[in-house]
């Protein structure tokens, strides 16, 4: 380890982890720049981006422990899910609708994640349903002494909902290991946060009793920090922690949304010029970690595996229809 | 045999079943030290301690949601309702999460969560304090539902909705909790969910229903058969989902005359679901139309004791359609 001043470092993230997190950020972009091509060729129904947000998703992860904690994600995370574990592949077999999708088989819309093996938590689309699972599972935890933490991110329009402040409130009681995290990307679908609040998401967490925190969603290495010691804070029994990301929504709601119905390019293109993806560039380049050959190469690998993964997927089999009526209960007597 | 009230064996259930298991746990609005409001969870506390009888913030939606988090990781929560009128709140908890959670995820998730409400009137509780919400939550694949008539049943469906793969909606009667005392044998033992009961036997006509309105059912069959000669077969459903198709088609064909009964209103209720079932497969064994005896369709029953007696079900208006049906 070299001795220069450096940001990661001070957060104790070796030159490996912060590559491995820049190289993560340009894959969930890269597939999800995939996912909207799709979409408009015509070879899926239905895609859901999370464009500019993947920085803050990827730093979330890094900052979790993949082996003892529990993921809640919602439905634009593709940054969060491919950091715990989940691969291109599994991400194209979801947006195809294919049996082998391990989130669903096929079932669920894209975007709604959910992996036993991966410890990510299984979805659903009326948000902020998670938010009392989280608290659930971390409930179960405290229960049992385990040492697992969960971390579940939502919406700014999410943090309207009853489940929200339900959830909030019964882990303050309780002091559960959880980290509530908000994506306040600043819409829900068409309505800008100035008709969703007129107060600060994070400033909620005082009637709660526990930290709030509102940070830079564009400033990764900073939300890898505010949740790691949230992390560490929820591992000591000191309950929960309320972050509020600030981050933007480049992308429609939707593949099925025209978003200049409601807003101008020229808002879209201020905030996607604050791309934290760039930003880390210049910073690990900067450091001598970073060059414009490892970017050919980088950007060369992550084609390939995209295009396998697509490859892959578009081949895939559909769940039966026989098979599409399982499942809804236990088929084994006593299974689970 | 013991004899115990209703009340209590739904609480011996739980004590037993957290005995046995110390993965399974109670949440809900005053169920700790308190007990509950009716006294259902009595105890616990004081034996299992406060995290394993779990006082919660008053928000039914939270409570479901957060058992159903636990019952993710593996625990087998029991989520209180304080009044089954109150757990709307968490329907889409329960309707959109739990029902979906094992078919959304292709078996790869489970929800082995136990919901419990107290359902019915007759207490003078009013719009909000007397409904029997069933018909709202039947029809939903994914959920199970229970509504025992007896302390044996009540015991033995609890134990066994705790100690099944998937969520499991247990409506207990609030007006059975003490006026309902059946033998109970001391011995572990489950009701297995699905299974109907016959309370009675009978060739005139066929009674079909579950919960607190049976009770009427047979003591006005008592009265028919001492003054009229009339025998009336009656079954339990006791669990609303999966109906017991078996019992119900067995039931209705050894008369050809069914009455079903609930105090659910009559619209949309479990009652319809039952009568299209014989109505497909034994329609030309019946002698007589299929009645329905329910309650009224306005939204719930008035606090005011006319009002509320006019509503809910008895013998005598079980007495008049049975010796009318026996007749017809």
């Amino acid at each position: 380890m070299s001795n220069r001043d450096s940001r990661h470092e001070a957060l104790g993230l070796t030159d490996a982890q912060v590559v491995a997190m820049y190289e993560m950020m340009q894959l969930a972009r890269r597939y999800d720049e995939r996912g909207q091509l799709l979409q408009r060729a015509g070879k899926i129904n239905f895609h859901i981006s999370g464009i500019t947000q993947e920085p803050s998703q990827v730093a979330m992860a890094f900052a979790m422990n993949t082996e003892t904690d529990w993921f809640l994600p919602y439905y634009r995370d593709y940054g969060l899910v491919l950091s715990v574990g989940m691969t291109v592949k599994e991400l194209m077999l979801s947006v195809f609708a294919k049996e082998e999708d391990p989130n669903s088989a096929g079932r669920q819309m894209p975007g709604h994640f959910g992996c036993r093996r991966l410890r990510i938590v299984t979805g659903s689309s009326p948000v902020t349903t998670q938010v009392p699972h989280a608290v659930g599972l971390a409930l179960a935890a405290k229960m049992r002494g385990e040492p697992s933490v969960s971390i579940v991110s939502f919406g700014d329009g999410s943090s309207n909902q009853g489940d929200f402040h339900e959830g909030c409130n019964f882990a303050g009681v309780q002091k559960l290991p959880v980290i509530f995290v908000c994506q306040n990307n600043g819409y829900a679908i068409s309505v800008p946060f100035s008709k969703q609040s007129a107060g600060r998401i994070a400033d909620r967490a005082i009637g709660y009793g526990f930290p709030g925190f509102r940070v830079d969603g564009n400033d990764p290495l900073e939300v890898y920090r505010v949740v790691k010691e949230a992390r560490e804070r929820a591992v000591a029994g000191e309950g929960p922690t309320l972050i509020e990301i600030m981050t933007y929504r480049v992308t429609a709601h939707s593949t099925s949304d025209n978003d200049l119905a409601y807003r101008t390019k020229d808002e879209v293109d201020h905030h996607r010029a604050k791309d934290a993806i760039p930003m880390l560039r210049d910073y690990l380049t900067g450091l001598g970690l970073w060059s414009d050959d490892r970017e050919d190469e980088l950007k060369q690998r992550q084609r390939a595996i995209i295009d396998e993964g697509q490859a892959y997927a578009e081949k895939a089999s559909f769940q039966s229809p026989e098979d599409s009526v399982r499942y809804v209960y236990a088929e084994e007597e006593g299974g689970r | 045999m013991p004899i115990i009230e209703y009340i209590d064996a739904i609480r011996l259930a739980m004590k037993e079943e957290m005995e046995r298991d110390p993965e399974v746990f109670v949440l809900g609005e005053d169920v700790g030290l308190k007990g509950g409001v009716f006294g259902t969870t009595k105890g616990l506390q004081q034996q299992f301690g406060e995290s394993r009888a779990l006082d919660t913030p008053l928000a039914e939606s939270a409570i479901a949601g957060v058992a159903i988090g636990a019952a993710m990781a593996g625990m087998k929560p029991i989520a209180e309702m304080q009044y089954s009128d109150f757990m709307f709140p968490a329907t889409n908890q329960i309707i959109s999460e739990a029902a979906k959670i094992r078919y959304r995820s292709n078996n790869d998730w489970s929800c082995p969560v136990v919901i419990r409400a107290p359902i019915g009137g007759g207490v003078f509780g009013g719009l909000y304090h007397s409904q029997c919400p069933e018909s709202v939550f039947f029809g939903t694949p994914g959920l199970k539902i229970v509504a025992p008539a007896t302390a044996y049943d009540a015991k033995g469906l609890l134990k066994a909705a705790i100690r099944d793969p998937d969520p499991v909606l247990f409506f207990e009667n609030k007006k059975c909790y003490r006026l309902v005392s059946d033998e109970v044998p001391d011995e572990d033992y489950i009701v297995p969910i699905g299974q109907s009961r016959v309370m009675r036997e009978g060739s005139d006509l066929t009674v079909i229903g579950y919960s607190l309105p049976l009770h009427f059912a047979m003591q006005a069959a008592e009265e028919l058969a001492r003054e009229e000669g009339v025998e009336a077969h009656i079954i339990d459903l006791r669990t609303l989902q999966p109906l017991d198709r078996d019992g119900i088609l067995a039931a209705a064909a050894k008369t050809g005359k069914v009455i079903i009964v609930h105090e659910d209103n009559k619209t949309g209720g479990v009652g319809a679901e039952v009568a299209a079932m014989i109505a497909e497969e034994l329609l030309y064994e019946l002698d007589a139309p299929i009645r329905r005896v329910c309650g009224p369709d306005v939204p719930a029953m008035p606090i005011n004791p006319p009002g509320e007696k006019h509503f809910l079900l008895n013998k005598e208006k079980l007495k008049a359609a049975m010796l009318e049906m026996a007749r017809y």
